[in-house]
């Protein structure tokens, strides 16, 4: 039997559920294998969305209409905005997420999504004709074609899970590796790394002593991710805080060689920014406790994820240090730590459209490229979802910049730097970070979105009624000119005797709100108090991003230069062969990625620009 | 699109000095400093500075675009040939808002704009690349001693400083410090104030004054005093037929051709058990491989080099004195045989050297560091604002990273990351 379809995507976690959505939005047929139906929406980790850089993610997720978004706010239990006090473009909203809700919540949208088949199965290998993916095979020998495949499959591709000295094989704890895939892509000669990351001992909230330890509360006004929501789904609950002691670690040191990682089983490279306690304990011997956030991972669940001790040791050493922390005393291990190791494919063999180079019509998302984390992952979803229903439809591919988005800082950090470490978001690897604010990702990339397609109606509406009242509000500001006195008067940080100004400008002297300004145009108060605060953060970076549009300028203009795949660089008389050996494999897809390789000169660069131009006889200088 | 300057002409005292000023504010930047000309046209102008006084008498001529030389409106200033000059008009140039260019930044929008023929690219990306390298020198040579290490210590501070921002907004639900405030200031306050005695420029000009720098090297008496000394017309070195006499590096200013050049006699290269000696060896070496030109005087020709650097090396046989029938490769500081064309290999290796390298390299130091303490002066300012948002204060400081990239190396986003992961226990 043979079926046809646009997009098929492989693996149903956070990357291809969110690939699966994009590529369905975008209207053309897809289809989502998974090995087990209720995988849909699990989450392997800790139980939380969002945070810096991965709240920025989510809430671009969501302004391109994406699911993440919508599914942690029907899942949140406890929202908070980190950075509250700090400023707007590095607030984060963060939440922990009932993870029965959450998969909830993934499914039903899944559920209800068109053009979206899902179907529980093993795929075992891939089609190709002329050096093109033309579909997959599944373990039941059925074979499913279409115009580009979406994989996703985390850390399935030689997974392997340590605890203490044992070993087995296996992506998730309890989960098969899927094998013959794996294989399967071994022949094709990609180049491979290898990773590693780890998780806590889980804990029954129950046996815990709660009395005593410190909380950590939601917000009052919590922050939701979604643009199209406005309260909460679910009730809001507390974290608990304890910490380790002198006797933990006393406990972990005389064990260490015992830890798959200390004793020498792991050859992957863990993230620096979630080292295991037993490297919290070594690498920084001077410190005498280290905190732990006691998260819940639902309403009704009882289990207790115990953020800030994974770890590889042994189950008994686990007991051990677990039991010798304040309140969990008796606690009861429901599962125990371990520490997962796993292949990646280097992301620098994949396009801005996370395709395969060597490979088209396969695309990867997710861990597969070397990344963390749920946001990440869900990221790369839609970056590959849409570029494979665009493939399937022949439209030009969806590119995200790196002085637009999150998604585009990301994507250009993968493809062309590649990953030393599991790559993980942080708000200070954008270098546009006062533009790229949580709060105005729907201005960043919801009309976008609209415009390849991902956008659907009821977002639509919503969106253009905000921008709207954003444009009126911005509009009125600028056309009521005010005397220093008047501002003055109004609270406003100038000397009485200095020119006059629009209240736009005034609106950007520190400390100014749109209700300080009120004072002089009543009319101002009827602005909603969403919008005002989105026109003060406007004002209060405005002048810094003046100063960034001109950096913006110069790289746009470079990355408007597109190399093309086939460029044969070693035919550039001139070009130095170390420069040519980096330039093929890094093979760039424009200029400004050109640029940003180690040691690229600009006289090289000049002879790349002019090789383009010399393949393209019909440009004409203006 | 930016409008960039640079100076066109070839290094040295020349007749002539050539500034090119292209891009779109290329008439009236340099109307505002006198020269007021049509958009195709040549004028005599008065080219004054900032504050109304004279520079220089020019020549100025304009190129409309498409017919100038980088498609784009330009504006050729021809003044006299003294680097006093050029100086001045650089830096005039460099205070109306553009910007010095890029190596080959001219070229490349020749290209980009279509009036330069694809196959001059690959030609002239040598010479860009020579113009890259002599930068690089000129650089290197600036950075060594004091000013080297002074620049790497505020790479260290401002990756720390960065680090410390960066920690409390990515990292905050994190065992950080909460209030970092007081180090950064520390390290700010430490970092200003020498970024702006830099900026004064004092260690900067000395090092220009000496200009290009010739080094003499070979074995322990080869002969490399006596050529200095004829070279000097003076009793430079002193000299005698003990080996080793040399102890450190003796500097000889000369006027070759119009070129500032300082000849360097180096300790002689061999291994000595004499401390000092040793030290006198090793600071030669240093000197020779950062020099534009290493003469080599050798016994015997065969041999291989003890050593290369940058820029030109020449390979000479000493003491031609002693030969009869002396080998065209050969020298005498004795009797003068083949000073005349070692003398006019230098100066027009030294000529090759494009287009005003060193000037351009110190306008854009003078340039980083004035911009730098600008940056830095807001951090300090902001640190002392109450509700200044921490994340403005991190722009502030990234922006002063990056004006200082040349001097002290591009800091990557990784660095800081790394410097807080070493630092700090992240990781809940």
């Amino acid at each position: 039997m043979k079926h046809t379809y646009d997009v098929i995507i492989i693996g149903g976690g956070h990357a291809g559920c969110e690939a699966a959505h994009a590529s369905a939005r975008s209207g053309v047929r897809t289809l989502l294998i998974t090995l087990r139906l209720t995988d849909l929406g699990v989450m392997s980790c800790n139980p939380a969305i969002g945070g810096l850089g991965k709240g920025h993610l989510v809430r671009e997720i969501d302004a391109l209409d994406g699911i993440m978004g919508r599914a942690a706010d029907r899942a949140g239990i406890q929202f908070r905005l980190l950075n509250r006090r700090k400023g707007p473009a590095v607030q984060g909203p963060r939440t922990q997420a009932d993870r029965a809700l959450y998969r909830n919540a993934v499914q039903e949208l899944t559920a209800a999504r068109s053009n979206l088949d899902v179907r529980e199965g093993e795929v075992v290998d891939l089609t190709l004709e002329n050096g093109r993916v033309t579909g997959v095979v599944l373990k039941d020998g059925s074979k499913i074609s279409a115009t580009a495949v979406v994989l996703t499959s985390g850390t399935f591709l030689r997974g392997v899970i340590h605890i203490g000295d044992v070993a087995k094989a296996g992506g998730r704890l309890g989960d098969l590796p899927s094998i013959a895939l794996a294989e399967r892509l071994s022949s094709y000669d990609l180049p491979l790394g290898r990773l590693k990351t780890g998780t806590p001992p889980r804990l029954d909230g129950r046996t815990i002593n709660w009395d005593g330890l410190e909380r950590q509360d939601a917000d009052v006004e919590p922050e939701l991710f979604s643009f199209m929501h406005r309260t909460t789904f679910a009730k809001q609950i507390a974290c608990g805080i304890t910490y380790t002691n002198p006797e933990t670690h006393e406990i972990i040191a005389k064990n260490l060689e015992r830890s798959a990682m200390y004793g020498g089983h792991i050859d992957g490279v863990g993230p620096r920014y979630c080292p295991s306690i037993e490297d919290k304990v070594v690498r920084f011997a001077d410190k005498t406790s280290h905190q732990i956030f006691l998260e819940p991972e639902g309403l009704t669940d009882h289990t207790i994820y115990p953020n800030g001790i994974s770890t590889s040791l042994p189950v008994d050493v686990q007991e051990e240090y677990v039991h010798s922390i304040v309140g969990l005393e008796n606690a009861k291990i429901l599962q125990p730590g371990y520490a997962i190791e796993y292949d990646y494919i280097d992301p620098r063999s994949l396009s801005t459209q996370l395709e395969l180079k060597r490979m088209p019509g396969l695309f990867l998302a997710g861990q597969i490229n070397g990344t963390t984390g749920y946001e990440e992952a869900a990221a790369q979803g839609i970056v590959a979802g849409l570029n494979a229903a665009a493939q399937a439809k022949n439209h030009d591919p969806v590119l995200f910049d790196r002085s637009t988005s999150y998604i585009g800082v990301m994507i250009d950090d993968l493809t062309v730097r590649g990953v030393s470490e599991p790559y993980r978001m942080f708000t200070s690897r954008a270098e546009f970070r006062l533009s790229l604010r949580a709060d105005n990702a729907d201005q960043r990339l919801t009309s976008f979105g609209r415009n390849v397609g991902c956008v659907e109606d009821a977002r639509w509406i919503v969106y253009s009624n905000k921008k709207n009242e954003l444009n009126r509000g911005r509009e009125e500001l600028l056309s009521i000119i005010a005397s220093s006195r008047e501002l003055n008067g109004a609270g406003v940080k100038v000397s009485a005797d200095g020119p006059k100004r629009t209240l736009a400008d005034a609106l950007t002297i520190a400390g100014t709100t749109v209700n300080d300004l009120a004072a002089i145009a009543p009319q101002l108060s009827k602005i909603p108090k969403e919008i005002a605060s989105q026109l003060e953060r406007d004002a209060l970076y405005s002048h810094y991003v003046e100063r960034q549009m001109r950096d913006i300028e110069g790289m746009k203009r470079d990355s408007n230069k597109l190399i093309p795949h086939n460029m044969s660089y070693d035919s550039i008389s001139g070009l130095s062969n170390e420069l040519k050996s980096k330039l093929k494999t890094a093979l760039p897809d424009n200029l400004a990625q050109a640029a940003r390789i180690d040691g690229i000169t600009p006289a090289a660069l000049m002879l790349v620009a002019a090789e383009i131009k010399k393949r393209q006889p019909t440009a004409k200088a203006s | 699109m930016d409008t960039i300057f640079a100076l066109a002409s070839a290094a040295g005292k020349a007749g002539v000095s050539i500034i090119r000023v292209s891009g779109p504010d290329a008439l009236k930047s340099c109307a505002t400093m006198g020269a007021v000309l049509g958009n195709h046209d040549r004028r005599l102008v008065k080219l004054t500075s900032a504050d109304g006084s004279l520079i220089d008498q020019a020549f100025a001529i304009s190129f409309a675009p498409r017919r100038s030389f980088t498609g784009e409106q330009v504006v050729e200033l021809q003044t006299h040939g003294s680097p006093a000059i050029v100086s001045a008009v650089l830096k005039r140039l460099g205070g109306l808002d553009l910007r010095p260019a890029e190596p080959g930044e001219f070229t490349r929008r020749a290209m980009e704009n279509g009036v330069l023929d694809l196959a001059q690219v690959e030609g002239l990306a040598d010479l860009i690349d020579a113009e890259t390298e002599s930068q690089r020198r000129q650089a290197v040579r600036v950075f060594q001693g004091a000013l080297g290490d002074l620049a790497s210590g505020w790479r260290v501070s401002l990756v720390r400083a960065a680090a410390l921002l960066e920690a409390t907004i990515d990292f905050v639900d994190e065992d950080v410090p909460v209030d970092v405030y007081p180090e950064v200031r520390a390290l700010i306050d430490i970092v200003t104030k020498e970024v702006r005695y830099e900026a004064a420029g004092v260690r900067v000009r000395e090092r220009v004054r000496d200009g290009f720098e010739v080094a003499l090297v070979g074995p322990p008496n080869s002969g490399k005093s006596t050529l200095l000394n004829r070279l000097a017309g003076r009793e430079a070195a002193i000299t005698s037929d003990i080996a080793g006499t040399t102890r450190d590096v003796i500097e000889v200013k000369m006027d070759l051709d119009g070129l500032p050049v300082t000849i360097l006699d180096t300790a002689g290269l061999r291994d000595s058990d004499d401390v000092l000696e040793g030290i006198g060896i090793a600071r030669g070496k240093d000197r020779a491989s950062a020099a534009d030109v290493r003469v080599h005087l050798m016994e015997n020709l065969s041999k291989n080099p003890a050593q290369s650097g940058f820029g030109l090396d020449i390979y000479l046989k000493s003491k031609a004195d002693l030969e009869i029938q002396p080998v065209n490769d050969a020298v005498s500081g004795m009797t003068g045989y083949g000073m005349d064309r070692l003398l006019d290999q230098i100066s027009s290796h030294l000529r090759q050297q494009l287009a005003g390298a060193g000037v351009a390299t110190r306008t854009r130091h003078q340039r980083a560091l004035e911009a730098a303490a600008v940056a830095l002066d807001a951090v300090t300012l902001g640190l002392d604002v109450d509700d200044m948002p921490v994340d403005l204060l991190a722009e502030d400081l990234r922006i002063a990273i990056r004006s200082l990239d040349s001097l002290i190396g591009r800091v990557d986003v990784e660095n800081v990351l790394g410097e807080i992961f070493s630092s700090f226990c992240i990781g809940k």
